[in-house]
């Protein structure tokens, strides 16, 4: 017998999650009126692995014929959809919530297959919060009169709903849930990278047994999303997406009737004193900036770090990343999987060469990377300032831009000095401090010791350019109503 | 022979000053025999841009104050204009209210303070609220101001209707850069020194006079004004502002009520108009 060398590297052996189970046709049609049908277009979009490159279904494109025949059959279905006794609202919603639970792992799978994120996430988060999420809203649906006292409502009518890549069936989860919980019909698009999850989901929706017309899922790239945007029966846009095209949106819909809630793009703010838990919040840091590989809204991808603990935080961060895994997303070991398409793959790139041009100084995790998909290493950028673009603009990628600080004041007013205002997070074990922080950072989630935590009953949104309303909670109601 | 009245110059009201505009230009109200009133300040965009910069600069300290505090100089306003009843009563009249229209106007808004003075420290409650989320975290979400909010205030109710608007804005923390009713801008003007007599902070509300079609637009476009309230019924202003808004995604809310002497134009959700909630997570478990 061997003895065991404890000096040397101790390689994870592999533990691949089976393909074996899942169900994923060649290709997808689009759900309108309760059933699959074929688009106007006759065109068809692949669905690329973005680990592997593979083909994984073909995928159609809607247009705008097809989304007047999905808006009309939404309208259509509002009529009775909203006289529905909400209770009797409620059982299909809390059905689909159990119908997801019961495929859960079929849907991570395919999660991970094709946005490239982890097994691990998909798995533990994505698909049990968009189930949760159905859970909780289906509760809502008759009990409303007491989320808004002295109040009287009804639902809209038509929401169109816009949702993007990076937590695909969790971000259906949130759009459809309140929607017809509240009463309203829906026409929801999937991002053209990640339409899988939203399609399995809409064959969840037609063996439920919700009413034909009520959720309508429409496949498509931008065009297809201006088209649901301009329509003119369409009641209420719901977008997730980047700030840019979230202004583009509210000005296309200027002067009409439509309602808006936009979840836009963020810079979060991340703070650490030196009077933290310094290990538990290196493990938080790394795990706001490299959650899901970055592509997070509210990922924590500016730190600050108190002057006087400077050089162990960032020790102890290049120690962190040196043992992250980055590989096949289908590895339940993975800590890193796929960056999400050949574009943001692109966009990363382009950022990290105007931090070098800026006069940043790189640091990023040796690692092999496969020829084939879409890779990018963990990356730390230090020697920044406020000024640098790549602290300012959102990567939506795994870099971390560090900073330095002094003071509390200093602190807020560089935190605060962004036209985002999504997220942020803190580390401090004095309890004055975090909720001086609370109060004074101005963003519309803060983590306290903690970062990327997410939940049905809890409030997300964004303040200034990060987005207009919450998703979520009792708050995240009111964005599927209409009050009198 | 009889004594000859003193009359009133008014001009705008920014950082707790009563400055002329910058722009040196006026406009006439008159009653409705024809007989001039006042010559008001014709504002111009560089008069908002001011009084923004003012409204920024006390709106952290404003916010910071207690609920406690706001709510007593809000109550110290309602005093302030009790006590100076008659005059805004026999002002309204020349515009050409009845007396018993005027005296309905100033006494509702006196009220109207006092409805919101009380507001202050609870409207947090209402809207507050602990989510019990699936981890082990303590998460509750609570109502913070929006900021700098412009407001192009309704053409009726000159006073009432300013009232209605401006005291949900500030008791809820925020700042803010009025336009007052173009019709009728007299009583604004006089409502200032009553703020100015009272405990508001300078810069907290700033009033100017003008034309919504020269201002609008600024009003709507600014970057550093998060919020935009529009009291009134035109479509093509109301598209305007709508769109011009995105460029910061300045939040916009449009009261196309005209009855601000109703009870249905207070209640505590045209405070909330003006908050955003802000939601915080903590780990609860050692």
């Amino acid at each position: 017998m061997s003895n065991i060398d404890l000096n040397k590297i101790w390689n994870y052996t592999t533990a691949k999650e089976s393909k074996d189970h899942i169900l994923l046709k060649e290709k997808y049609d689009l759900f309108i009126n309760g059933k699959f049908v074929k688009s106007k277009s006759r065109k068809y979009f692949n669905s690329v692995n973005p680990a592997t490159d593979e083909i994984i279904a073909k995928i159609s494109e809607a247009n705008k014929e097809d989304i007047n025949f999905a808006v009309k059959a939404a309208n259509t279905a509002f009529k009775s959809w909203s006289k529905l006794k909400a209770k009797e609202r409620a059982k299909y919603i809390f059905r689909i919530a159990r119908m997801i639970q019961e495929r859960a792992k079929e849907f991570a799978v395919i999660e991970s297959m094709d946005g490239g994120k982890p097994i691990r996430e998909s798995r533990d988060i994505d698909i049990p919060l968009a189930a949760n999420h159905f859970f909780y809203y289906a509760g809502w649906a008759d009990k409303l009169e007491y989320a808004f006292p002295n109040t009287s409502h009804e639902p809209i009518g038509v929401a169109g709903q816009i949702i993007p890549w990076n937590f695909p069936l969790l971000m259906a989860a949130w759009k459809i849930a309140p929607a017809i919980a509240c009463g309203n019909t829906v026409v929801l698009k999937p991002a053209e990278t990640t339409s899988l999850t939203a399609l399995k989901l809409a064959e969840i929706i037609e063996e439920s047994g919700l009413p034909k017309g009520v959720v309508n899922i429409v496949t498509g790239g931008g065009k297809t999303g201006s088209e649901i945007v301009n329509h003119p029966n369409i009641d209420k846009i719901a977008f997730t997406g980047s700030t840019k095209v979230g202004k583009l949106i509210k000005r296309s819909i200027a002067g009409t009737h439509k309602k808006l809630t936009l979840e836009l793009g963020g810079k979060g703010a991340n703070i650490i004193f030196e009077d933290a838990a310094i290990d538990q919040a290196v493990e938080g840091i790394i795990n706001a900036i490299f959650f899901n590989q970055g592509h997070v809204c509210c990922a924590g991808s500016r730190l600050f770090v108190q002057e006087s603990i400077f050089e162990i935080v960032v020790e102890k961060l290049k120690d962190r990343m040196s043992s992250l895994i980055i590989g096949d997303p289908l590895d339940k070991n993975t800590d890193i999987g796929a960056i999400n398409s050949k574009e943001q793959l692109a966009t990363i790139k382009k950022y990290i060469n105007i931090g070098l041009e800026e006069g940043g100084e790189i640091y990023q995790k040796k690692c092999s990377i496969s020829e084939k998909g879409n890779w990018f290493p963990p990356t730390l950028f230090l020697n920044v300032s406020q000024s640098h673009t790549i602290v300012q603009e959102e990567i939506f990628g795994p870099v971390l831009a560090i900073q330095t600080f002094r003071t509390i004041d200093e602190v807020i007013e560089k935190a605060n000095n962004t036209p985002y205002g999504l997220s942020a997070g803190v580390w401090t074990e004095k309890g004055s401090k975090i909720f001086k922080l609370t109060k004074e950072l101005n963003a519309g989630v803060v983590w306290a010791n903690t970062y990327n935590k997410f939940d049905p009953t809890s409030p997300f949104g964004g303040v200034k350019e990060s987005g207009i309303g919450r998703e979520g909670g009792l708050h995240g109601l009111k964005a599927y109503l209409k009050f009198k | 022979m009889a004594r000859i009245n003193v009359l009133k110059t008014y001009k705008n009201f920014i950082g707790g000053k009563f400055p002329r505009t910058e722009s040196g230009r006026y406009f006439q109200i008159k009653n409705g025999n024809e007989e001039l009133l006042a010559n008001m300040c014709l504002s111009s965009r560089k008069d908002f841009r001011n009084a923004v910069v003012v409204a920024r600069k006390v709106q952290k300290s404003w916010q910071n104050a207690t609920a406690l505090n706001r709510g007593q100089v809000l109550y110290r306003v309602a005093e302030m204009l009790e006590s100076r009843k008659s005059q805004f009563i026999e002002e309204l009249m020349m515009t050409g209210l009845s007396k018993s229209h005027a005296k309905n106007e100033v006494e509702l808004s006196i009220d109207r303070l006092i409805y919101y003075a009380g507001w202050s420290d609870k409207f947090q409650q209402v809207f507050s609220s602990v989510n019990p989320v699936a981890s082990n975290h303590f998460n509750f979400s609570l109502l913070q101001s929006v900021g700098v909010v412009s407001v192009i205030s309704p053409n009726d109710y000159s006073l009432l209707g300013m009232i209605s608007v401006i005291a949900p804005i500030i008791v809820g923390g925020n700042t803010c850069v009025i336009l007052s009713s173009e019709k009728n801008p007299m009583a604004s003007i006089s409502f200032a020194e009553v703020l100015n007599t009272s405990d508001v902070p300078s810069g907290v509300v700033n009033i100017l006079t003008g034309k919504r079609k020269e201002l609008l637009s600024h009003f709507a476009s600014h970057k550093d004004v998060n919020a935009i309230i529009y009291c009134g019924d035109n479509n093509q202003e109301i598209k305007e502002i709508e769109h011009l808004s995105s460029e910061n995604l300045k939040r916009v809310k449009i009261y196309k009520h005209k009855n601000w002497d109703h009870n249905s134009s207070q209640s505590p959700f045209f405070i909330e108009t003006c908050q955003e909630l802000k939601t915080i997570w903590h780990p609860n478990k050692v």
